[in-house]
């Protein structure tokens, strides 16, 4: 393959690379994106589906939201509904002090200006979903909220972005970045890559690749873990989450329920694989059992595991390089980006752009984390497992 | 979750496991064997404890060879858990298994797979119709109930396991309307190329020929160079039709038993992510093993069909083997001993293994039968994905059998891929103009047998 | 639904006859067969309906591996029928389309909430 020049390289053929070099695409940038193995592998590809601004961080809720405008006009942006379905998404509370905490919660998301997520008694609980447990007293519900089958989404950001003229080279691992005269280069099996500007949305990797720039951020891999099962009457339209317990669930168009909840499974780095061991989802399986009772004998026909990127804060970075020029990173999104992948990419666009935009990233900037060695080192190992278990459901 | 602390635990209770395990168990190493049937015998043995006298006089004298093996299981110090069902086997070596609705769990010093193979999947317009079925499963009805088809069966596709049916239904007095057999005339030249090396494995090749003789004796109609089969029927099969040598054949039928070759079982090498590579001469993808059947994972080996398809005594054979290799590095025999015992066994495999590529070459399947040539085919059972649907995935950019899953759930379904998992790969292959090596197999995710979140959440 | 069975018994063994039920509907099927064999003998033409086009499936291999045999046993649903044995007093039911699994409110609710 020939040597190829872009004004801009995307490294990561995730949703975020593709969504990125989609909205760059549509203001007549020429992108090219380069993918280790192929667009959507990991994270992107293979998480839970949810498309959730219930529970999110407050930094993170201008972009939820930008991104939810997207996802309701999939059909117009993509031409292709990418499988979203505005399900509405439910968290529940299981006991007083559970939807106790689920009032806090919406009080504060009120006092910040933001209404989306609306608390429900136990009566609209069982008006919405009449199969649950009765013990369920009540939760947060978000009516635009929903899902789709991630690999879906992958194609058509995909398809649209190349459509629009973006190039993406598939098992295409960048093996050497160097930046030459301001310009980016780019060296890979098929060749070398040049480009004014380089954005870095490689998820699990990018954190290496930031270091090997010379710009090291404390984050570190994971494997998450899912399972589904086999087909079943239909009995849940919602995607749900629980207050007290991890727990991600969803019954798709299909009868198959995709059950998960950030679930830790072993991570094989090197070779780009996330263990999966399923005595570990035995406490998903009791969760599930103990909403809904009936599905105790529906067997489970699969479990599998993404690798994903997390990060001391469970924020992601989504910042220009503080020690390179025309260097900008997308990635770290903690299990939670799939939502949020459509948005942020024409934020990203907009910053490489330099346009102005009301969403402020400031939470978001590389330059935030400690930088103690102690705690570099420390962030190699899949350590921080507790700040993962208080985090609300997952993507 | 409660692991039960064993040296050796043994998967699959077919020859290769039987021998495996009983070879560990006469050199004092605690073995157990794990398996989902209700009796020993693997699928080539099935029901064999079980079986009358006359009903092992019908199946004839290769399905008595395994009473010895059932008899010195039953007569060892191995504990065979049977209705044992393994969901999960880690590469740490814990194997899950569920027996009458509860998880079990063993800490395995080491771990052989035995799993033994499964019939090659013969796609063609109509296999999913009720009323066809496999040449081995209307064997194993006939060997564990001593039940055969009645109204017109035809017998379609190549390989010796259906001229071995044929023959077992003539003795068990069962009509044959016909024997649909795909092989063609070039097969034969191709395969004369390894006869004389066959010849050396002259009581395979005898029986063979008596099989076939026998067909013929009682005037089966026998077709040979079918191509473009199509089975026929609404809600159950009614006819299979055929073309041989340019002319069209409808033969009624109520049953159509299809055969083409089996592959091996990889569920678990697969899921353990063992190195694999695609074996040109049977079509299939292997596990990578060493002379022990050691695989590329520390302390798990694999023997029988499960790592190449060899038949019942290359099976057994390297069950004994592989048991050996796990003796030495379990550090309960030495080197020496290991090499001593296993020398003759290397014989007798050598000599077992000499009619494997003329068989090979003889009973090659049809391009057209691995690889549907009409877009309508469905290739997978459970999801309903057709040929045509892979080749439109792979035109909007499918690569690989993953990428297809999630394009179509195609290999989704509770057969996790295994009735559709070769096709799949030689579909995009062949349309992508690339190497089944190079396209890959399904990434095999537990549970690999069917568990339900009670039972799960009871574990 | 049982009709003219297009299997038949080739040899006699000492197996006895045992009832069970399939769709609410009374057979003698021998002991000692697997359900799939049992019901198979006993005339059952289709075991199931597709969950994606609802096309009729029978018993393809015989071996666990095709999952085409799939049957609710005593309650439990996508039971292997060609992997269990048959026993007296057993209530069979044939699967239409996706597993039912259909939610009964008066289940009993196990209330094992995790702190």
């Amino acid at each position: 393959m020939a040597d190829t020049t872009s004004d801009v390289l995307v490294i990561g053929a995730g949703l975020h690379g593709l969504s990125t070099a989609f909205h760059l695409a549509r203001r007549g940038i020429k992108v090219t994106v380069l993918e280790a193995d192929y667009a959507g592998r990991h994270a992107s590809g293979v998480n839970a589906g949810g498309v959730r601004t219930l529970g999110r961080h407050l930094a993170e809720i201008p972009l939820s939201l930008a991104s939810r405008e997207i996802w309701h006009n999939l059909p117009e942006l993509l031409g292709d509904d990418a499988s979203f379905v505005a399900s509405g998404q439910l968290k529940l509370a299981e006991s007083e002090a559970e939807l106790a905490q689920c009032q806090m919660r919406v009080a504060e998301l009120q006092a910040n200006g933001f209404t989306h997520e609306v608390l429900i008694d136990r009566a609209e609980v069982f008006e919405l979903l009449p199969t649950v447990a009765p013990h369920v007293v009540g939760g947060i519900w978000v009516a635009d909220d929903g899902y789709a089958v991630p690999y879906r989404v992958v194609t058509a950001v995909r398809r649209a972005a190349q459509r629009l003229g973006v190039v993406v080279h598939e098992q295409t691992p960048a093996l050497a970045i160097t930046q030459k005269a301001s310009r980016w280069h780019v060296s890979t099996p098929k060749g070398r890559f040049e480009a004014d500007h380089l954005i870095v949305t490689a998820g699990a990797w990018a954190g290496r690749l930031a270091a090997d720039i010379g710009e090291p951020v404390p984050t570190y891999p994971q494997g998450l873990m899912l399972m589904v099962t086999h087909r079943v009457a239909p009995f849940c339209k919602q995607v749900l989450g629980a207050t007290g317990r991890a727990l991600s669930f969803k019954q798709f168009d299909n009868g198959t329920v995709v059950i998960g909840g950030k679930l830790i499974g072993d991570l094989d780095f090197d070779t780009r694989h996330g263990e999966v061991d399923i005595t570990r989802l035995i406490t998903s399986a009791l969760t599930v059992t103990d909403l809904f009772p009936h599905l105790k004998h529906l067997g489970i026909n699969r479990a599998w595991a993404g690798i994903e990127a997390f990060t001391q804060d469970d924020l992601p970075v989504i910042s220009h390089s503080l020690r390179a020029s025309g260097l900008t990173y997308s990635f770290g999104y903690c299990g939670s980006g799939f939502q949020m992948s459509l948005g942020t990419g024409e934020r990203v666009a907009q910053l490489v752009l330099g346009e102005s935009s009301s969403i402020d990233l400031a939470a978001f900037a590389i330059d935030r984390f400690n930088l103690d060695s102690s705690i570099l080192m420390a962030s190699k190992e899949p350590s921080c497992n507790q700040s993962l278990e208080s985090k609300p459901t997952s993507a | 979750m409660n692991l039960e602390p064993i040296d050796v635990v043994v998967i699959g209770a077919g020859p290769a496991g039987m021998a495996g395990a009983r070879t560990l168990a006469e050199l004092g190493i605690s073995v157990v064997l794990l398996d989902e049937q209700v009796a020993a015998g693997g699928q080539i043995y099935r029901g064999i404890a079980s079986a009358s006298p006359a009903r092992r006089e019908m199946l004839g004298t290769d399905y008595g060879d395994g009473v010895p093996l059932t008899d010195a299981l039953k007569g060892s110090t191995v504990r065979h858990e049977t209705g044992a069902s393994v969901w999960q086997v880690t590469r740490e070596r814990q194997v899950h298994y569920l027996k009458d609705g509860r998880v079990r769990s063993f800490a395995a010093k080491t771990v052989l797979l035995a799993t033994g193979a499964m019939e090659r999947p013969f796609p063609i317009p109509g296999w999913t119709l009720p009323g066809v079925m496999t040449a081995g499963a209307a064997q194993i009805l006939l060997k564990t109930a001593g039940i055969g088809p009645q109204g017109p069966v035809v017998l379609a596709g190549c390989g010796p396991l259906l001229y071995l049916l044929g023959w077992q239904y003539l003795r068990a007095g069962i009509e044959i309307s016909a024997l649909v057999d795909t092989s063609r005339r070039e097969d034969y030249w191709r395969a004369r190329g390894h006869l004389l090396k066959a010849l050396r494995a002259w009581p395979y090749l005898r029986k063979g020929i008596s099989l076939l003789r026998a067909l013929r004796k009682n005037e089966v109609p026998h077709y040979t160079g079918a191509e473009g089969l199509q089975i026929e029927g609404e809600a159950q099969v009614q006819a299979l039709s055929f073309v041989v040598d340019g002319q069209q054949h409808r033969l009624p039928a109520s049953t159509v038993l299809l055969h083409q070759g089996v592959v091996p079982n990889i569920q678990f090498t697969q899921a353990l992510r063992a190195q694999h590579r695609w074996d040109d001469a049977q079509l299939c993808f292997v596990p990578e093993t060493d002379h022990w059947g050691r695989l590329d994972v520390p302390f798990i080996s694999a023997a029988g069909d499960g790592t190449g398809i060899g038949g019942a005594q290359v099976a057994a054979l390297q069950g004994q083997l592989a048991a050996l290799g796990l003796a030495r590095d379990l550090g309960r025999i030495t080197p020496a001993q290991r090499d001593s015992r296993a020398a003759p066994l290397r014989d007798q495999l050598e000599k077992n293994l000499r009619i494997r590529p003329f068989l090979d070459a003889l009973y090659r399947p049809r391009d057209e039968n691995r690889i549907p040539p009409r877009d309508d085919v469905t290739i997978c059972r459970c999801e309903e994905v057709t040929a045509g649907d892979i080749r439109r995935f792979v035109e909007l950019g499918c690569s690989g059998p993953n990428q297809a899953k999630s394009f179509g759930r195609c290999g989704m379904g509770p057969c996790q891929g295994r009735m559709c998992g070769l096709t799949v790969t030689e579909i995009i292959a062949k349309t992508r103009g690339l190497s089944p090596d190079e396209v890959g197999y399904f990434r095999i995710r537990p549970p690999i047998k069917p568990i339900t979140l009670g039972e799960l959440a009871s574990g | 639904m049982p009709t003219d069975s297009l299997f038949r018994r080739v040899d006699v063994d000492g197996s006895r006859l045992i009832t069970v039920t399939f769709d609410d509907q009374p057979l003698q099927v021998p002991s000692g067969l697997t359900v799939a064999a049992a019901l198979l003998l006993a005339g059952v033409r289709y075991f199931r309906t597709s969950p994606v086009s609802g096309e009729a499936r029978a018993p393809y291999c015989m071996m666990g591996v095709c999952f085409e045999c799939l049957v609710e046993i005593n309650g439990v649903p996508s039971r292997q029928s060609c992997l269990i044995e048959v026993a007296d007093g057993m209530r069979i039911r044939s699967q239409q389309g996706a597993r039912d699994l259909p939610f009964t409110a008066s289940e009993p609710v196990v209330m094992e909430v995790q702190p």
